[in-house]
C-alpha cells in the first residue's frame, strides 16, 4: 500500500512537471489564434455577404462569440477548454463573456438580485470600470488638446 | 492566396496577444481578472496614442477579438464623441462603444442563469 502511495506521488510529480510555461504558451497561441480566425470568418460573412457596415460587422462578431461562449459556459464545456487553453480563451472576448456568464449561473442560489444580479459583474465590473475610466480620461485630454490646437 | 496571408496575420497577432497573457499568468501569478483589466486598459491607451489602429488594419479580427480590441473601441468611441458633441462626449463615447458587447454579455449571462443549472460552490 505504501509503495503504491510512493509511486503514485512520483507519478503525480512527473505529470505535474509536464505542464511548463512553453506548453501553456503553445496552447494559448493556437487556441487564441483559432478563435480570432473564427472571428475573422464571421466578420467577412457579415461584412461582405450581409453587407453590414464595418462597425456593425465587428459588433455582431463580438455578439456572436459572446453568445457561443455563454452557451458553452452553460453546458459546462467552456471550463474544460479553458483549462487547457489558458489565456487562449481568456484574452479573446470569449474570456470576458465567460467571466460574466459563469458567476451568473453559479450564484443563482444566492437569489436573483444579490446572487445573479451582483455577481454577474464580478469581473465585468472591474473591466468596465478601468476601461471606461481610461476612456473618459482620454476623451477629456483629447478635448483639451482640441481647444489648444 | 491573399486570403491565406490575411488569415495568417489574424492567427499570428491573435495568438501572440494570448501568449503574452499566458506568460504574465505563469510568471507573475496575475489572476485572470487582472489580466482582463490590464488588457482592456492597454487597449484604450494604445488606441489613444494611435498604435492599435495599424494592428487592426494588419490583422483584422486578430486585433479586434482580443480584449485589447474592446479597449480600442472605447478609446475610438470617446474620441469620435468628443469631436461630435464636445466635452460631454468624453463621458458618453466610451460607454456607447462598449454597449453592444456589454449588453450582449449581460443578457446572455442572465438567460444562461435562467436555463442552466448552477455548479454551486
Amino acid at each position: 500500500m505504501n509503495i503504491e502511495k510512493e509511486s503514485y506521488k512520483k507519478y503525480v510529480k512527473k505529470r505535474a512537471k509536464k505542464s511548463p510555461i512553453i506548453k501553456n504558451c503553445i496552447w494559448a497561441f493556437f487556441v487564441g489564434g483559432f478563435i480570432c480566425c473564427i472571428g475573422e470568418t464571421l466578420f467577412r460573412a457579415y461584412h461582405r455577404r450581409l453587407l453590414l457596415s464595418h462597425q456593425d460587422s465587428s459588433a455582431w462578431v463580438a455578439v456572436t462569440l459572446i453568445f457561443l461562449s455563454a452557451l458553452l459556459t452553460g453546458l459546462g464545456l467552456f471550463g474544460k477548454i479553458a483549462k487547457r487553453a489558458g489565456a487562449g480563451t481568456l484574452v479573446p472576448i470569449t474570456g470576458f463573456a465567460n467571466s460574466v456568464v459563469s458567476p451568473a449561473i453559479d450564484n443563482k442560489s444566492e437569489g436573483w438580485i444579490l446572487g445573479v444580479g451582483a455577481k454577474i459583474f464580478t469581473v465585468a465590473g472591474p473591466v468596465l470600470l478601468y476601461g471606461i475610466l481610461t476612456g473618459v480620461a482620454y476623451g477629456f485630454i483629447y478635448y483639451i488638446y482640441l481647444l489648444c490646437v | 492566396m491573399e486570403i491565406l496571408i490575411d488569415y495568417c496575420w489574424v492567427f499570428l497577432v491573435g495568438g501572440i496577444l494570448c501568449v503574452i497573457a499566458q506568460i504574465l499568468i505563469d510568471k507573475t501569478k496575475l489572476t485572470p481578472a487582472r489580466i482582463l483589466v490590464i488588457y482592456v486598459t492597454a487597449g484604450v491607451i494604445l488606441g489613444a496614442v494611435g498604435l492599435y489602429k495599424p494592428l487592426i488594419d494588419l490583422a483584422g479580427a486578430g486585433a479586434t477579438v482580443p480584449l485589447t480590441g474592446f479597449g480600442y473601441l472605447i478609446a475610438k468611441g470617446a474620441k469620435e464623441a468628443v469631436l461630435e458633441r464636445g466635452l460631454i462626449g468624453a463621458l458618453t463615447g466610451g460607454f456607447t462603444a462598449a454597449a453592444a458587447g456589454t449588453a450582449a454579455a449581460l443578457c446572455f449571462g442572465y438567460l444562461a442563469a435562467l436555463i442552466f443549472k448552477g455548479h454551486a460552490k
